[in-house]
């Protein structure tokens, strides 16, 4: 095919520069010394200075609850959203509606953000309780919808109409259907959904940053502040803690979401190349 | 069409309906409103820091709508001194400089992203899975902290791991400033959007029907004639799609062009930035996102309304 070697030493390219910077935030985490950059000993001094470091530790548990609930919130609002988009068909407005959901996936952060802080900070909207956490997960989940519709929305697509006919023909209301015969069909797709939209959440820096008050320090946040502090080899070993977890992760849900089925279902013969 | 009443399944659709309607509109949509009206506004000091253009009277003690263009006429200010040369021009600065580097940087995920996506689409089935999971990793891991990769390899010290590599090989003699420079932010913003590009290569490529290709080449194609008349002109849909998912989150960027940018790379992501925090002009800042939004969107609608009249043509 196309390329041979050449082709072959593109990819592996490509994949170094996705992962050399990582590796080599993991290698300089075992220093024994202040630098970041420079290997003076090896040792886990700055693993247990993680583990002292109470402000990271609140901040941590704050980024976990604020993603799931906006991971939590966003399918709901999304699998919603997803029905609407593929089972409506046309009415007025959904063209509309089409635009909305999937504007938040492309509109700079900072503009979603700044739009988020003046309807938080509103003078009329005193009611919302200003910046803080509750504003943190609306906006979180605002954005995060806009992602579970799209999976969501494109599951629904494949699936077969066929089944909830059939219950809906013998007397099957509507709503029932939707919970005994849809959830469990289109469950991967909400499974997926939950776990983008609480990466989405854990990760999200200029939201969280744009519409935290002082008490509200999420994990971003608190990393961004201290990136221009002065960087110490402790925020190493912090990477190096998150790329283990979400590795074991990414292959945990990539094996409980694709594995089996996708391995019965491609036959060996099928091999391309 | 269907057995059931048409008229319950339209009661049970407005109320799934009324969830994300009532939800988007309500926090995305007028925020979005929000923005306009602030963007005509008098900034103040008070909280929040601005007066609102319904906040005053008419004489009868009706409300009144006074909008403030001041925060426009500042951009039409700058656009009006273009021909004023070494006048200071901030704001138009900002733009030009985020438009050029969301341009460099998508132009640079295509071509590293492209002949990568179609080896990727082209590997034995049962590997591409594994490939595809391989790219998308980083992207799982904290966004902040590849950055921040890229601040200790990029480091103008002696310390900084690729000036560290050139003077151990004996390639400078002095350490390279590659940091705080726009190249440097080329580099950040190209390492965290090319998944952003790969992924909808990939899907389309991985569609393309090998049987064309093979076809132009039994017809006597030479390879460059093959990729450029069959296979660019199929995937089109996924290079459009890749680059509109780098090119316009791209543009509005901040994290990446204050951490490796320093001081130096002015965007308007900063500048919305330093507007709605140091500066304390909400309606400025308002403002220059209007105007990026306006000038984002602008392109795709004129895309979409002439894609579907060229479709209603053929």
């Amino acid at each position: 095919m196309s390329g041979g070697w050449g082709g072959r030493a593109w990819v592996l390219g490509v994949y170094a520069f996705l992962y050399v910077p990582i590796l080599c935030l993991i290698v300089f985490s075992f220093t024994a010394g202040e630098i970041t950059t420079r290997l003076d000993g090896l040792s886990l001094r700055w693993y247990a200075a993680l583990a002292r470091d109470v402000e990271l530790h609140a901040a941590v548990l704050l980024s976990l609850r604020v993603g799931a609930l906006a991971a939590t919130a966003a399918v709901v609002v999304g699998t919603a959203a997803a029905v609407i988009l593929v089972r409506a068909g046309d009415y007025p407005g959904s063209r509309f509606f089409l635009g909305m959901m999937s504007a938040p996936m492309v509109m700079p952060e900072v503009v979603v953000g700044l739009s988020l802080v003046l309807l938080f900070t509103h003078p009329a909207l005193a009611i919302l309780g200003g910046r803080g956490v509750a504003a943190i997960w609306v906006a979180h989940t605002t954005l995060c919808t806009a992602y579970v519709a799209v999976l969501v929305a494109s599951r629904l697509r494949e699936m077969d109409r066929a089944l909830e006919e059939a219950a809906l023909d013998l007397g099957c209301p509507p709503l029932k259907v939707f919970f005994v015969i849809t959830v469990p069909v289109i469950a991967p797709a909400l499974a997926a959904g939950w776990l983008l939209a609480f990466t989405l959440s854990m990760d999200d820096f200029v939201l969280a940053a744009m519409l935290s008050d002082p008490g509200s320090t999420t994990l971003p946040v608190l990393v961004f502040a201290r990136l221009h502090h002065g960087l110490k080899p402790e925020i190493n070993a912090l990477a190096t803690v998150i790329v283990v977890v979400v590795s074991i992760a990414v292959l945990l849900a990539n094996r409980l979401l694709l594995g089996p089925p996708r391995a019965a279902a491609q036959p060996s013969a099928a091999r391309g190349g | 069409m269907r057995a059931h009443p048409a008229s319950a399944q339209g009661y049970g659709r407005f109320w799934v309906g009324l969830l994300p309607w009532a939800w988007m509109l309500f926090f995305f949509v007028l925020p979005f409103a929000l923005i306009v009206n602030v963007s005509l506004s008098t900034p103040d000091l008070a909280v929040p820091p601005y007066v609102s253009p319904f906040a005053g009277t008419t004489a009868d003690g009706a409300p009144a709508f006074r909008p403030d263009p001041a925060s426009y006429a500042r951009l039409g200010d700058e656009l009006a001194a273009l021909a004023t040369p070494g006048a200071d021009r901030p704001y138009l600065a900002a733009y030009a400089n985020s438009v050029l580097l969301a341009a460099l940087t998508t132009l640079c995920c295509l071509l590293l992203g492209y002949p990568f996506a179609y080896r990727l689409a082209r590997a034995p089935e049962v590997m591409r899975n594994t490939l595809l999971m391989l790219v998308m990793l980083p992207f799982w891991t904290s966004f902040l902290l590849r950055v921040y990769a890229w601040m200790g390899l990029l480091d103008s010290s002696e310390t900084g791991l690729i000036n560290q590599a050139l003077l151990g090989l004996g390639v400078v003699a002095e350490p390279l400033p590659l940091l705080y420079n726009t190249g440097a932010v080329l580099v950040g913003m190209v390492y965290s959007y090319l998944p952003f590009m790969v992924l909808p290569l990939y899907a389309n490529l991985v569609k393309l029907d090998l049987r064309l290709l093979e076809a132009a080449r039994d017809l006597g194609a030479r390879p460059a004639t093959v990729f450029l008349r069959v296979t660019l002109p199929l995937s089109l849909r996924g290079i459009v799609a890749g680059s509109m998912l780098v090119f316009i989150p791209a543009v509005g960027e901040f994290v990446i062009p204050d951490l490796l940018g320093g001081g130096s790379v002015m965007t308007i992501g900063r500048s919305i930035w330093d507007d709605f925090g140091p500066n304390q002009d909400w309606p400025m800042a308002a403002a220059v996102a209007v105007v990026m939004v306006v000038m984002l969107i602008a392109p795709i609608v004129l895309l979409h309304r002439h894609g579907r009249r060229a479709g209603r043509g053929a």
